[in-house]
């Protein structure tokens, strides 16, 4: 019998990616999953994901690393919470979902060209930067980082909402800001050198 | 009764109609919003994407400025009052997180307090403005309008303690006691597509109109929402091959009850006019 491609041998299974996803919030319940399916019959997406939220979190459970942080369903959770309240079991996946993102990202398992993890990134650096977000130009650094045709055709939405004050170019940040940035960036300095004493696989 | 106002970005932008309308409801009904000086973006649902300890910061230290005040947070949009309940929620289980806020904080001269309470507008005006009050101030009842009620997915799941999860009833209530009439809505806590919309539009159209559609179905001439994201995308994203359904905030319906113009609550900015439908509940006063 022909093995499905998208699953990989038993071999491809890594403890310590296990391990880990059992340590993040939600993602100590995910053993307890019967596969009911009611998570994947639940998520607005779930019909164009690669991998179902069913199928996620037991490929997670068993430490099938590579096809959960590749895969391009992570990239599609809304973050609506739909399968959280439907699930028997009480697994909280959205949250585990955000764990995936992270490890995605930080280890480079996002797929390039994916508009979400360059939307994420471009976010999280302005917040960094400026305390708060400016809706127009975020819009603009993601299509500079990510030209697309798709965005030509919002030039005329952006020009409706711009005409309607919806979308204000002034100045977005916050007075405090340099302190506000200090205070984050010596956390995550703190993070990386905690990470650098014991390096992920 | 004063409350630390946290409007987030996209009330500042995008959403502004929503902080309009929401300021002149609380006004009407003496609640005060105080604006949180120096207020920081929660973060949304994306820095927890890139990096959870700054998601945390972010949100925590909006809590220590409310706290430092002594007052209750509101947060109208769906998304911030996720943000902040859930950072709460994660710092309580997660020790090693509140260590690290605790210690961000401090280089930002604040201190992170548990205690400050995360409210949203819908709880704030059923619980402490009540209906009987409401129906009061509603001098311009929203006779005969039928409003489809969506929360939309983040408002009401799974951090929030105000209503039901999968049924909410908290905007059903309100806008009934400004005199509408509210159909039997399915669609209520659907996912309209959030920022997947916006970057990836082809993709989750057919969200939309599952929610538009519905709306159509039980004939309603509008439909209300207490989400910035929520609002956008529906208003953006639903087909144009049949006459669209507005959507406005809950709030822009209940400061037009109370007698605000157009401009006073937002609904200038509409992209879909609110005007028909507002004027025929206007014609059957006459």
């Amino acid at each position: 019998m022909a093995s499905n491609p998208k699953f990989s041998s038993e071999a491809g299974r890594d403890a310590e990616f296990a391990q880990w996803v059992e340590n993040e919030i939600g993602g100590d319940r995910l053993r307890e999953c019967m596969q009911c399916g009611l998570c994947s019959g639940t998520c607005p997406l779930g019909s164009r994901m690669d991998y179902t939220p069913r199928k996620l979190v037991t490929l997670a459970a068993q430490g099938f690393k590579r096809e959960v942080l590749g895969s391009k369903s992570i990239w599609l959770c809304t973050s609506c919470y739909g399968c959280v309240s439907k699930c028997p079991r009480q697994i909280n996946l959205t949250e585990v979902m955000y764990a995936f993102k992270r490890r995605a990202i930080a280890e480079g398992f996002a797929p390039k060209g994916d508009p979400m993890p360059i939307l994420a990134d471009e976010f999280t650096s302005m917040v960094k930067r400026n305390g708060r977000v400016s809706e127009p130009w975020l819009m603009a650094h993601v299509f500079f980082r990510n030209p697309s045709l798709a965005y030509v055709g919002m030039t005329g939405t952006a020009a409706r909402l711009l005409r309607h004050g919806r979308l204000p170019l002034g100045s977005h940040a916050i007075d405090k800001r340099g302190e506000l940035t200090e205070a984050l960036g010596t956390e995550m300095k703190r993070e990386e050198k905690k990470e650098g004493k014991e390096p992920r696989k | 009764m004063r409350y630390a106002y946290f409007p987030g970005c996209s009330l500042k932008s995008t959403g502004r109609a929503y902080a309009e309308s929401l300021e002149r409801v609380f006004a009407d009904l003496a609640l005060e919003l105080v604006e949180l000086k120096e207020w920081d973006c929660c973060g949304a649902t994306t820095v927890l994407a890139v990096d959870e300890v700054a998601s945390c910061i972010l949100a925590a230290r909006n809590l220590a400025l409310a706290a430092r005040e002594g007052l209750d947070v509101v947060a109208p949009c769906a998304s911030c009052y996720l943000v902040l309940k859930k950072a709460k929620d994660h710092m309580a289980i997660k020790p090693d997180l509140r260590d690290a806020v605790e210690r961000a904080l401090k280089i930002v001269h604040l201190e992170y307090r548990d205690n400050v309470k995360v409210r949203h507008p819908l709880e704030v005006l059923l619980n402490d403005a009540g209906e009987a009050t409401i129906k009061q101030h509603a001098m311009r009842p929203l006779a005969g309008l039928k409003v489809a009620p969506y929360y939309g997915c983040q408002l009401v799941r799974p951090h929030a303690d105000f209503d039901n999860a999968d049924e909410p009833t908290s905007m059903d209530r309100l806008l009934k006691a400004c005199g509408a009439t509210i159909v039997p809505f399915a669609s209520k806590t659907r996912c309209c597509g959030a920022t997947q919309t916006s970057a990836m539009p082809e993709l989750c159209g057919d969200l939309i109109q599952v929610i538009v559609e519905d709306a159509r179905r039980q004939k309603a001439d509008i439909i209300a929402t207490a989400c910035p994201l929520c609002q956008l995308n529906v208003e953006l994203y639903q087909p144009r091959t049949v006459q669209p359904i507005p959507i406005v905030y809950f709030t822009q319906l209940m400061g037009w009850a109370f007698g605000a113009t157009e401009r006073e609550v937002g609904l200038h900015r509409s992209l879909l006019s609110a005007a028909d439908a507002l004027m025929h509940c206007e014609a059957r006063h006459a």
